[in-house]
């Protein structure tokens, strides 16, 4: 899953990159408002951690820009403000959830799960499909009763193909989850990771289609 | 407070009250004297009818008029006829018993068996008579009161009518104020937004306009407010988040590199909380400081000396201090003077590019003191807000606390001087002049 985190503050930044980035998620950083929108507007995000006071804009703003245009992607609100009125303003803007700085890493990463979830409809904290059990929380998988170690990339293509059986994800799609801007992309990394979760879960139960990508194979083998 | 309209109700109607009355009065005083002159031509009248009827001779007749009903006004007047000696010649019925006539010619008033009469009296002296015409003062009394009487009637009927259409009448008149008051009064505590004064009336409307100019400046005030307290809790809770994420980091990492890299982060952002610490620590020294506080001559040179060994500054960037600062003496406190020179450089370190230069420089005449930097300078609109404590412009660095110009702006006042901040004129940079205060 790619997530945008938009905080001004270097240090604060990175250890979000970083750190979000150990629990399982490719992500992107900004410091500015302009820098966020321009990233909004040519990248898919699976979540948005948003610091409310940037130096060239407010993040209410921005999040009313997002919402304004139709953006339901899921806002983590990030603020040194934690007044209940800053907190109602906040979710009331369109805000899925709020964090009070300081904050718990990973904290801030059940709410961005728990955001996302919500906003795929689920209600479980766990991906099921085709006989395999996906925890986001603890990056790992059960193939029948059976614990699947994954690499965090592995995590991140499988949890892709599995959020929507069926469906063909495109090998740039995959890409996009894998790598932030900054990440050099391997050539044929998603082939790599493919193979393995193939000798992972299961030869049969992630399906090439030629030319167009993956999909997850509806029904367990 | 009393009600306006209750005011002017009371106001009103004794003012209607008072006029009335001063009417009735006069009204009393005027009639009265015409009403005692018609009388008394009315006496000197008859009293020269009568004596024309007894010029004639005919005397007696006076004596035997019959007696009648007396009523209202009727038998007003009474005549008596005496002859010189003293003896009563003739009367009206009705008459007092008393003698009417006096000595000399004329009006006279007289007391008659209790009754105060006003005569009139004519002296025959050929015929050796005396007519004497009079009227009871009592019955002239009647008269005026009744006339009075008629004007005050119709007044208790009138000014309680009168009242009324008083009280509706302001009702009416003050109801714009009243609506304007109900919309004051329906706000919301914190609704600061101006009131409409289309609806009022005008003379209330500079009332709302002085009231639409309060509520621009409370609202400007608690923005303001606001702003500082959410400038402050970003600045403080910000460095603190940054290091309990890369120390969070740092015991989830497996990897050495990551853990070293969020370890380094903690150090950095230790230091950084460290400025904070010291910024506001010298900040509170300065609110509790003692005006004027200490009096000595302080060299500029030897004081910016110290505040430049203090900051670090980035190896490329090149500095340029004017020798003649060192022997330019500042009246004051040495710490005030620190605190200026530090956070200016540290402010022109921070702004800087790694490549630029910094500048301190001494105004001619020993007028103050002036730092240049290189760096983007401040966007014009934003000069006179830096030196606000937390303020966070569009130009603010990362590293920054917000805090640093608001101290060297405190402190400078504590020196009797002030903080000219401008753009550098044909290149970027910003320019600070520390000179004497106007």
């Amino acid at each position: 899953m790619r997530i945008l985190v938009i905080e001004d503050d270097p240090i604060l930044s990175d250890g979000l990159r970083v750190g979000l980035g150990l629990a399982g998620w490719t992500v992107d950083g900004v410091a500015r408002f302009a820098d966020a929108r321009a990233a909004l507007a040519t990248a898919k995000f699976d979540a948005v951690v948003l610091d409310l006071m940037l130096p060239d804009g407010s993040g209410l703003d921005l999040l009313a820009q997002m919402r304004g245009t139709g953006d339901a992607t899921p806002v983590i609100l990030l603020t040194a403000l934690d007044e209940i009125a800053d907190r109602i303003r906040g979710l009331d803007a369109g805000a899925d959830d709020y964090v009070g700085k300081p904050f718990d890493l990973d904290e801030l990463g059940a709410r961005i799960r728990a955001a996302v979830r919500r906003k795929d409809g689920r209600a479980e904290p766990v991906l099921r499909a085709s006989g395999i059990i996906l925890d986001p929380a603890g990056l790992s998988a059960v193939v029948e009763e059976r614990d699947v170690p994954l690499s965090r990339r592995e995590f991140a293509v499988l949890s892709a193909l599995m959020e929507r059986p069926g469906i063909i994800r495109s090998r740039m799609e995959l890409e996009d989850r894998l790598y932030g801007w900054q990440e050099e992309i391997e050539s044929n990394a998603v082939e790599v990771h493919i193979h393995n979760l193939r000798t992972k879960i299961g030869r049969t139960r992630i399906e090439t289609v030629r030319g167009l990508g993956y999909r997850l194979r509806i029904g367990a083998p | 407070m009393t009600s306006l309209r209750r005011r002017l109700f009371i106001l009103l109607l004794a003012a209607t009250g008072a006029l009335w009355l001063c009417a009735v009065i006069w009204i009393y005083a005027g009639s009265r004297s015409e009403l005692e002159h018609v009388l008394d031509t009315r006496l000197q009248e008859a009293a020269r009818m009568v004596h024309s009827l007894v010029a004639s001779g005919n005397v007696s007749a006076a004596v035997s008029s019959a007696p009648f009903q007396e009523a209202g006004y009727e038998r007003q007047l009474s005549c008596q006829i005496w002859s010189f000696d003293g003896r009563l010649l003739a009367r009206s019925s009705g008459g007092p018993e008393g003698n009417l006539a006096q000595e000399n010619e004329g009006f006279a008033d007289r007391d008659i068996s209790g009754e105060t009469w006003r005569v009139y009296t004519i002296i025959d002296a050929q015929k050796g008579v005396r007519v004497a015409v009079g009227d009871r003062i009592g019955l002239r009394n009647r008269l005026v009161r009744d006339l009075v009487l008629g004007l005050v009637a119709p007044a208790l009927i009138i000014i309680p009518l009168l009242g009324a259409l008083i009280w509706f009448g302001l009702g009416q008149g003050l109801f714009p104020l009243n609506r304007v008051a109900g919309e004051i009064a329906r706000r919301h505590g914190d609704d600061m937004r101006p009131i409409d004064d289309a609806i009022a009336p005008s003379e209330v409307r500079p009332l709302l306009r002085a009231l639409n100019d309060l509520f621009g400046k409370v609202e400007a005030a608690r923005r303001h407010e606001r702003d500082i307290t959410a400038f402050a809790a970003h600045e403080l809770r910000t460095p603190l988040a940054g290091l309990k994420t890369q120390a969070q980091v740092a015991l989830a990492a497996n990897d050495d590199q990551i853990r070293i890299s969020a370890l380094r982060q903690i150090v950095v952002s230790v230091d950084r909380a460290t400025r904070l610490t010291r910024q506001l620590l010298a900040l509170a020294k300065l609110d509790a400081m003692p005006f004027p506080g200490q009096l000595e001559a302080i060299d500029v040179g030897l004081v910016l000396q110290d505040a430049i060994n203090d900051c670090k500054r980035p190896p490329g960037l090149k500095l340029n201090v004017d020798p003649k600062l060192k022997g330019l003496f500042v009246q004051g406190d040495r710490e005030c003077l620190y605190l200026v020179l530090r956070n200016l450089h540290e402010n022109a370190v921070e702004h800087s590019a790694t490549e630029g230069k910094i500048s301190w420089s001494s105004l001619p005449d020993g007028a103050g003191m002036m730092i240049e930097d290189e760096g983007s300078g401040i966007p014009e609109d934003e000069i006179p807000l830096v030196t606000q404590r937390f303020y966070r412009g569009r130009g603010t660095t990362s590293s920054g606390t917000g805090l640093g110009l608001s101290i060297a702006s405190v402190a400078a006042n504590r020196l009797g001087m002030q903080l000219v901040l401008t753009n550098r004129k044909g290149r970027t940079g910003l320019s600070c002049i520390i000179t004497k205060a106007i």
